[in-house]
């Protein structure tokens, strides 16, 4: 029988060199959640998704997804997870060279021995699921900005994956491409039966999505809750974020000397 | 990070950097050949790039090449008829075409046509995050984008000299026999009888499969390597086209000078 939660995350620490990025990291995901991890850019949360992803190798602690230590597999292994997860990345990073009908077969033919006849269909499928069947001749350079997420989208859901990450999913979108990427999030992940986490600093939208919210700051996990929980956070850093309020922990001036000695005000 | 200025601590540095780099692109084109599976199994990838760097190459490389050769059939005739041999000329043209300027001019030409555009090619797919999400897909960028353009690279470059000294033979016809009028027949049979399959014709292949592997290898690397900004593909793209042609320049000396050690 397959674990309660399909990831989850121990006393992880991660490092650049000296810097800390991450430290004493906890978090476990159930099966079929929607989860944010959210902070301000800087705050970790894109290197815990590279690491649930085994992009980068945590050192300290345990990753866990589906019952895999992350940290301990080979690359083989971490190859062999991935084909299991699907990404959609912040801008798309959709193939330039391919048509949209060849990014969302990319992984089908790259993975699997389908027939052409097969491949087909099933492409149109995942299109249609993000309302792109008609644009599948397209290349990704005359697609909008939303247009182009939804056929990240598409192409990230080809091979049904277990776990759906989303990076930044909603940056740079206008309100309608934003509601639309936000209600698919919600609907693929219950038609899918996967899990989602989504990792992003658009507060109203992913609080409206998900069902639970990491908030991390400074490479620390320091709320989590519900999104009610959230909104009604005590916490001053928490309260700063999600009000979007310009002063408070987070300092508006960038750290450096006193104003009065750099305008020489000095006495 | 230590500061680079012009003190000695900085021309350290910058040695440091260059000799990691060069670590880095060893490894970096082990790891390209010996991910070379996927292009063998799969070698409509190997075509498609083929397309790409060979084919799209092909018209610079064939004017380049006609007009190479109609300047050498001036130029040699000039100095032939001083000493009354112009019935050398197609000696001349043929031999500096197939050992010298067929396969570095072209490869010359090949590197700022085909290696920038690879470069920037893998440098933005790399910036827009195109090869993480084919890792993340578990394809590996390596087999996949890279290798197939290694081995296209590899096998373009000898056909595009050889079609550049075929296209130079034919304007130092033009110009010699057709346009000046030396003897068409003397033309033709020195050449055939002064140029030697083995020391001419092969070492001149040899030398455009060496500048091939190069000239692929360095931009394949630039762009891999490159920072994913516009200022860094940019950045690498120039250092493509420099490295490449220095690399083709000296590299030609030192072929050039192993191949007449045994003659």
């Amino acid at each position: 029988m397959p674990d309660k939660n399909i990831i989850e995350i121990k006393d992880v620490s991660y490092a650049y060199g000296t810097r800390p990025i991450l430290t004493g990291i906890n978090m476990n995901i159930p099966r079929g959640a929607t989860v944010a991890i959210m902070g301000i850019s800087g705050s970790g949360k894109t290197t815990l998704l590279r690491l649930i992803a085994g992009v980068m190798k945590a050192r300290q602690g345990e990753v866990n997804v589906d019952g895999q230590r992350v940290n301990n597999l080979d690359s083989a292994g971490i190859y062999r997870l991935r084909r299991r997860l699907g990404m959609m990345f912040q801008f798309g990073a959709l193939f330039t060279d391919l048509s949209v009908f060849d990014n969302v077969a990319f992984q089908m033919r790259e993975h699997t021995d389908l027939s052409e006849a097969m491949i087909r269909d099933l492409v149109l499928m995942k299109l249609h699921a993000v309302g792109l069947r008609g644009a599948h001749r397209l290349m990704p350079a005359e697609l909008s900005g939303g247009m182009a997420r939804r056929v990240a989208l598409a192409r990230a859901i080809a091979l049904d994956p277990m776990l759906m990450l989303y990076d930044e999913p909603f940056t740079g979108l206008d309100p309608i491409a934003m509601g639309i990427i936000s209600n698919l999030i919600k609907e693929l992940n219950a038609a899918l039966g996967a899990t989602s986490i989504v990792v992003t600093h658009d507060v109203q939208e992913a609080l409206a999505v998900v069902d639970y919210v990491y908030y991390l700051s400074g490479g620390k996990m320091v709320a989590h809750g519900t999104p009610a929980d959230i909104r009604n956070s005590s916490d001053p850093v928490v309260r700063q974020f999600v009000y979007g309020e310009i002063d408070g922990p987070v300092p508006y001036q960038y750290p450096g000397r006193k104003l009065a000695d750099d305008m020489r005000l000095g006495a | 990070m230590i500061h680079k200025g012009l003190s000695i601590r900085g021309i350290g540095a910058r040695t440091i950097d260059s000799v990691l780099r060069l670590g880095y692109a060893a490894r970096f084109i082990a790891r390209t050949v010996m991910s070379s599976g996927t292009s063998l199994r799969r070698p409509r990838l190997v075509i498609r790039e083929l397309y790409f760097t060979g084919v799209l190459s092909l018209i610079i490389i064939l004017v380049s090449g006609l007009f190479v050769g109609m300047v050498l059939g001036f130029q040699g005739y000039h100095t032939l008829q001083t000493y009354g041999s112009e019935s050398a000329l197609g000696v001349l043209v043929a031999l500096s075409l197939v050992r010298e300027l067929g396969p570095v001019v072209s490869a010359l030409l090949f590197a700022s046509r085909a290696g920038s555009a690879m470069t920037a090619e893998i440098g933005l797919m790399k910036a827009t995050e195109q090869l993480s999400a084919m890792e993340m897909m578990a394809v590996d960028p390596i087999s996949r984008v890279v290798a197939p353009r290694f081995w296209a690279g590899v096998i373009a470059m000898p056909l595009l000299a050889a079609m550049f000294s075929a296209m130079g033979i034919f304007g130092g016809y033009l110009v010699g026999v057709v346009l000046i009028g030396v003897d068409e027949g003397s033309f033709w049979s020195q050449m055939q009888s002064a140029v030697d399959f083995r020391n001419d014709i092969m070492n001149g292949v040899i030398k455009s499969a060496v500048f091939g592997f190069a000239v692929t290898w360095i931009s394949l690397f630039e762009g891999y390597d490159a920072p994913p900004t516009a200022e860094g593909v940019s950045g690498a793209t120039t250092r493509t086209v420099v490295t490449s042609s220095l690399a083709i320049l000296a590299l030609d000396f030192l072929l050039t000078a192993f191949m007449f050690r045994g003659l």
